[in-house]
C-alpha cells in the first residue's frame, strides 16, 4: 500500500505536520491488553460498585425489568454499528423502527408529532423551551419547583445565555402540588411556555389541565414534562399540552449511572416545523412501495447552519429503539399492568411509613423520617443490603427530615417491610 | 463486474401496528405480592386514562421476527465498509457492548451512595486521565450527550472566562468548511458567527482571520484536521493571533482519529477542544446515537467546568458540587456513562501504542483511497490528506451525474455511500473517510466500485442516475416526504396509502 501511494514509510505520511505541533514520545497509555484483561478489569471494577442490594431510589431513574428481547435487538450489528439513516435506500430498518417510535410517543402522551429522541429528559426541557420562544416570540419561562431539581439546573445553563428570565413557581407545601395561585401570579404576557412535570419531582400526579388553562389564558404555551415514563400506562396524558419534553429511561434503559437514556420531544402538529432534532416522514419509492426517510431537514444544523432549531446532530438512536422494543414487548396491556403493579407497591410501601404530601401519587412519594434523619434510616438499610430513598434536604432545604422512596414491580414486598422497619428505627 | 452484491430476497415487514390483534401479548409479570390498588381510587378518575389507544398487541415470536427482518433492511459496518466522512466509521469492538452490560456497572444509580460507586467512579476517572493525556489537554469533563452538546459545553466554557475576565464578547469566528453544528451551537450559546474563507489550499486563510479578530471576538472554532481532511498546518500561528487579542481557540474534534498518539491540541494552542467517544474511541453509532462528547481544557478553563466535578479524595472518588464558577449543569447526572465504559475499553485494548497504530492505519488508507481513484475523479484541492479525502463530482456532473447519485450507485456495489455535498466549500464533494478497519481487500472492492461507477458515467450515465437497482427499496422520493409530512402512523392508512 506504501508504495502505490509513493510513501517509504507510515511516517512520510505525516511529514507535511510542522514538527512544533508533533508529539515526540510515545503516549503514557499502558500496552495494549486482552479480551480477557479488559473483562476481568471491569468485572473487578462491578464488584466495587452496589450488587444485589434492593433499592428504593427512584429521582428519575427508575429499577424496571429489562425484557430479554432488548438487548436480543439491539445487539443486532444491523442496527448497532449503523448510523443516522441518511442513505434511505439501505437504512429501512433504523427509518421504520424511528416511524414506530415517533407513533407510540404520540399515542402514549396524546400529542400529534414526536421527534425521533433527544439526548435525555433534561436536556429536552431547554430545547422544548427555546421551541416555545420560536413559537411565541416571547422570551420569559416560568417552571414549577417540583420539576426534577436537576433538570431546572440545565434549564438554567441553557436559558441564561438566550436572554431567557426563568421564574419559579412554588409547590403546595401539604398536597405537594403545583401553587396553581402562584403560577396564576407569576405568569404574563410575556410568558412563553409554563413547564410542569407529572408525575412530578414528589411523585404527585399534578393538575395539568389546570396549569393548561392559566398558560392558554395568557397566550403562553404549556410545556409537560415526565421523567417517569412507566406512569403514562395508567395516568391520563396531558392532552390540553403544547409540547411534552420527557424521559424514556423506564422503558428497558438500565440505569447506568445515569445515562445514556432517551429524551423526546412530542407537539401539536401546527408547531411541528419548530420542533428541533429529527423526524422520521413516510413516502413512497420510485418503485412505489412504502418507504421511509429523513425529512424536514430544514430546521437542522446541516442545513440550516446557525439560522437551526437547535444544535442537536447525534441522537440517543439506539436507546430510542430500546424503548420501541419495550413498547412493543408490553404492549397495550401490557404497559397497563405493569403500570398497576408499580402502583400497588408504591402504595403498600407509603401505607407504612409517615406521607410529607397529600397528593395523589404514582410510584413514588416522600416520607417523613419523623424523629430521625434520613440519613440515619439509610444507613440502618444499608446494612440490611438496601438502598434507601433520596433525602430531599439536598435539593429543597425546605423539606428537612424527608426522603423520596420509589417502589417498582421489582420491588419485593419483605424489603419494602424492611424499610418500614427501618423508619421505626 | 460487480463484485460484492448478490440480490437475495427478504421479507417484507408491516408496521408493528399493522401487525397487532386485540388481546395479544408478549410479556408476563410476575404475581403481584401486595394487595391491588384500584387506579381510579388512587389518583382519581380524570387523572385515570381508558387505554393507550393503537398501542402495539403483538406475541412475543411476532416481536423477534418483525425487528429481526427489519434489521435486514439496514447497511452496517458489520457488513462492510462505512466511509462516511468526519463519522469515523470505525469497527465496534463487542467485548465494549459485554464489559458495559456488567451488573454492578450498569444498574447502578446516580444517586447511590458514593462509597457504594467506587468501581464506576474509577472507571470514569481513568478515562478523563486517558483522554487529557491523548488530548494534551489538562482536564476533561465527560457531562456532554454527543459532539454538539460538547460544542455548546466548549463555548458556554469560553463565555465564562471571558466574562470573568470582565467582557463575554459577541461573535466566534469559523472557517467556512466548518460542520453545522459550529454556527447552531454558536447562536444556542448566544454568539454572533463570523465566517473565515478558506484559502486555496483548503486551509483558513491566516491573514483574512488576522484581519477579522478583534476584541468582539471570543473565540475561533476551528476543526483539525479540518472537513477536507487537511491538517491546519498554521494552526500554531493562528493561535497566536487569537491569544494575542485575548481570544480563545476551541477545536471540533470530530476528526481527532488522524491524530491520536501523532499530535496533541493541546501542544499547538487549542485552549477547549470535544472529542466523540463515539467517532474516534469506538463507541457504537447504533443507526444516529448514543454518542459521548466529552470536553477537554486547559488548566485556565477548568474552574468553569460543569458541575459536579469528579475528585478523588485520598484513595477514594467523590463528586465535588462546591464549584462556584461553573457553567453549571449541562445534562443531569454525570453524562452518557455506557459511552464512557465501552470508551475505556477501547483504549485498553490499543493501549499507547495501538492508539498511535491506528491512526497511521486510518491516515495510510485514506491516502491509498485517494490516490487510486485520483485518475478517475476530480481532487479539488492538493493538500496532503490525513484520515480523509474529499473528490468533487466535477468530471461526472458534465454527464449530468451529480456525487448525489454516484453515492446511490454505490450502494448497488455494496457499500455505504461517503458523506454526500460536504463540506460545502467543495461543489459535489464525495468525502471518503475508510477508518484504520477496513483491510486492503475491502479498500480495493470500494476502489473497483468508484473506478466502474467512473466509467459507467461515461458509457451509460442512466445507469447511475436511476441507481439503486438492486436494493429492496429504490430511490425514495423525499421530496413529497417533506411536502406532505407523514411522521406518523394512523388507524385506517394502510401500507403505500398514507402518503397519498
Amino acid at each position: 500500500m506504501l508504495a502505490s501511494i509513493g510513501a517509504n514509510s507510515l511516517e512520510d505520511l505525516f511529514s507535511h505536520l510542522p514538527s512544533e505541533v508533533r508529539l515526540n514520545r510515545a503516549l503514557k497509555i499502558a500496552p495494549g491488553q486482552s479480551e480477557y484483561e479488559i473483562v476481568d478489569y471491569f468485572r473487578a471494577r462491578g464488584e466495587e460498585n452496589a450488587n444485589g442490594y434492593a433499592s428504593f431510589l427512584g429521582a428519575g431513574v427508575y429499577h424496571h425489568y429489562r425484557p430479554v428481547l432488548v438487548d436480543t435487538v439491539v445487539s443486532r450489528g444491523e442496527f448497532l454499528t449503523s448510523y443516522t439513516p441518511y442513505q434511505a435506500e439501505i437504512s429501512q430498518g433504523t427509518l421504520t423502527t424511528i416511524f414506530e417510535f415517533q407513533t407510540m410517543i404520540c399515542q402514549l402522551t396524546g400529542m400529534e408529532v414526536a421527534n425521533a429522541s433527544m439526548y435525555d429528559g433534561s436536556t429536552a426541557v431547554p430545547e422544548a423551551a427555546m421551541m416555545a420562544m420560536r413559537v411565541t416570540g416571547r422570551d420569559r419561562i416560568v417552571v414549577a419547583r417540583s420539576v426534577h431539581p436537576e433538570y431546572r439546573e440545565v434549564l438554567l445553563t441553557y436559558a441564561q445565555h438566550q436572554g431567557m428570565p426563568v421564574t419559579e413557581c412554588s409547590f403546595d407545601r401539604d398536597r405537594g402540588t403545583l401553587d396553581l395561585e402562584d403560577l396564576e401570579r407569576k405568569v404574563d404576557d410575556q410568558t412563553a411556555a409554563i413547564i410542569i412535570q407529572s408525575p412530578n419531582f414528589f411523585g404527585i400526579v399534578e393538575d395539568a389541565r389546570r396549569a393548561a388553562e392559566i398558560a392558554h389564558r395568557k397566550g403562553a404555551l404549556l410545556i409537560f414534562v415526565f421523567a417517569e415514563a412507566v406512569s403514562l400506562g395508567l395516568l391520563e396524558p396531558a392532552r390540553d399540552a403544547d409540547i411534552v419534553a420527557g424521559e424514556l429511561q423506564s422503558f428497558a434503559i438500565s440505569p447506568g449511572y445515569g445515562g445514556p437514556f432517551a429524551g423526546i420531544i412530542a407537539t401539536k402538529e401546527k408547531f411541528m416545523r419548530q420542533m428541533p432534532g429529527r423526524i422520521v416522514g413516510e413516502t413512497k419509492d420510485s418503485r412505489g412501495n412504502r418507504a421511509f426517510c429523513l425529512t424536514l431537514a430544514t430546521r437542522e444544523q446541516h442545513i440550516r447552519r446557525e439560522k437551526a432549531t437547535s444544535n442537536i446532530c447525534t441522537n440517543q438512536a439506539l436507546i430510542a429503539l430500546m424503548a420501541t422494543v419495550f413498547m412493543t414487548v408490553y404492549g397495550k396491556e401490557g404497559l397497563r399492568e405493569l403500570a398497576e403493579q408499580n402502583l400497588s407497591k408504591a402504595h403498600y410501601l407509603a401505607s407504612k411509613v409517615p406521607l410529607r404530601f397529600s397528593g395523589p401519587f404514582f410510584n413514588e412519594f416522600v416520607a417523613s423520617t419523623n424523629g430521625r434523619t434520613p440519613d440515619q434510616v439509610n444507613v440502618a438499610l444499608l446494612h440490611k443490603r438496601v438502598i434507601g430513598g433520596l433525602p430531599l434536604r439536598r435539593f429543597y432545604p425546605e423539606l428537612d427530615n424527608a426522603m423520596l422512596l420509589c417502589a417498582t414491580e421489582m420491588s419485593r414486598r419483605e424489603k419494602m417491610d424492611l424499610v418500614a422497619e427501618a423508619f421505626q428505627g | 463486474m460487480i463484485r460484492k452484491v448478490r440480490q437475495h430476497i427478504n421479507q417484507n415487514e408491516p408496521l408493528v401496528f399493522e401487525r397487532s390483534s386485540p388481546g395479544k401479548r408478549g410479556y408476563q409479570l410476575p404475581k403481584l405480592d401486595v394487595r391491588p390498588v384500584d387506579p381510579i381510587e388512587a389518583l382519581g378518575a380524570t387523572n385515570t386514562r381508558a387505554e393507550i389507544e393503537g398501542f402495539p398487541e403483538i406475541s412475543e415470536v411476532e416481536a423477534i421476527r418483525h425487528f429481526t427482518r427489519l434489521s435486514t433492511h439496514n447497511y452496517a459496518i458489520d457488513l462492510g465498509l462505512y466511509p462516511l466522512g468526519s463519522c469515523t466509521m470505525k469497527y465496534n469492538p463487542r467485548v465494549n457492548e459485554q464489559v458495559a452490560r456488567i451488573e454492578g456497572l450498569a444498574w447502578a444509580h446516580p444517586y447511590q451512595p458514593e462509597v457504594l460507586s467506587q468501581g464506576i467512579l474509577e472507571v470514569m476517572g481513568t478515562l478523563e486521565r486517558m483522554l487529557a493525556e491523548i488530548t494534551g489537554m489538562d482536564a476533561v469533563t465527560l457531562q456532554p450527550a454527543a459532539g454538539a452538546h460538547g460544542e455548546f459545553t466548549g463555548i458556554l466554557l469560553v463565555r465564562a472566562l471571558l466574562e470573568s475576565r470582565g467582557n463575554p464578547r459577541k461573535k466566534l469566528l469559523i472557517p467556512d468548511s466548518a460542520h453545522g453544528t459550529n454556527p447552531a451551537t454558536a447562536t444556542t450559546a448566544g454568539y454572533a458567527v463570523e465566517n473565515i474563507k478558506s484559502n486555496d489550499r483548503g486551509m483558513v486563510d491566516v491573514e483574512a482571520l488576522a484581519r477579522s479578530v478583534s476584541e468582539d471576538v471570543a473565540a475561533l472554532m476551528i476543526t483539525n484536521p479540518n472537513t477536507l481532511g487537511v491538517f491546519e498546518e498554521n494552526i500554531t500561528r493562528i493561535a497566536e493571533i487569537m491569544h494575542a487579542k485575548g481570544a480563545l481557540v476551541y477545536m471540533d474534534g470530530a476528526n481527532m482519529n488522524a491524530l491520536v498518539g501523532i499530535a496533541r491540541p493541546g501542544d499547538f494552542g487549542v485552549d477547549v477542544m470535544h472529542l466523540n467517544l463515539h467517532k474516534t474511541f469506538s463507541t457504537p453509532h447504533g443507526g444516529g446515537g448514543p454518542g459521548s462528547g466529552p470536553v477537554a481544557v486547559k488548566s485556565h478553563l477548568e474552574p468553569f467546568l460543569p458541575k459536579p466535578r469528579l475528585q478523588k479524595a485520598g484513595d477514594r472518588w467523590t463528586w465535588n458540587y462546591e464549584r462556584p464558577q461553573s457553567i453549571g449543569r449541562v445534562r443531569a447526572y454525570y453524562g452518557n456513562v455506557g459511552m464512557h465504559i465501552r470508551a475505556l475499553a477501547y483504549v485498553m485494548a490499543h493501549g499507547g501504542d495501538g492508539l498511535r497504530n491506528a491512526t497511521l492505519d486510518a491516515v495510510l488508507n485514506a491516502n491509498y483511497i485517494r490516490k487510486l481513484i485520483e485518475p478517475y475523479y476530480d481532487l479539488p484541492l492538493n493538500a496532503p490528506s490525513m484520515h480523509e479525502c474529499v473528490f468533487s463530482d466535477d468530471r461526472q456532473a458534465k454527464r449530468g451525474v451529480r456525487t448525489g447519485d454516484i453515492a446511490k450507485r454505490l450502494i448497488d456495489y455494496g457499500f455505504h455511500p461517503y458523506t454526500v455535498s460536504f463540506p460545502l466549500i467543495v461543489h459535489g464533494a464525495l468525502m471518503i473517510e475508510p477508518t484504520e478497519t477496513e483491510s486492503k481487500d475491502e479498500l480495493d472492492l470500494f476502489v473497483d466500485a468508484l473506478i466502474s461507477i467512473a466509467k459507467e458515467v461515461e458509457e451509460q450515465p442512466e445507469l447511475v442516475l436511476k441507481a439503486p437497482h438492486l436494493t429492496r427499496t429504490s430511490r425514495v422520493d423525499e421530496v413529497t416526504a417533506a411536502r406532505k409530512p407523514v411522521v406518523r402512523w394512523k388507524p385506517g392508512a394502510a401500507a403505500g396509502k398514507a402518503a397519498d
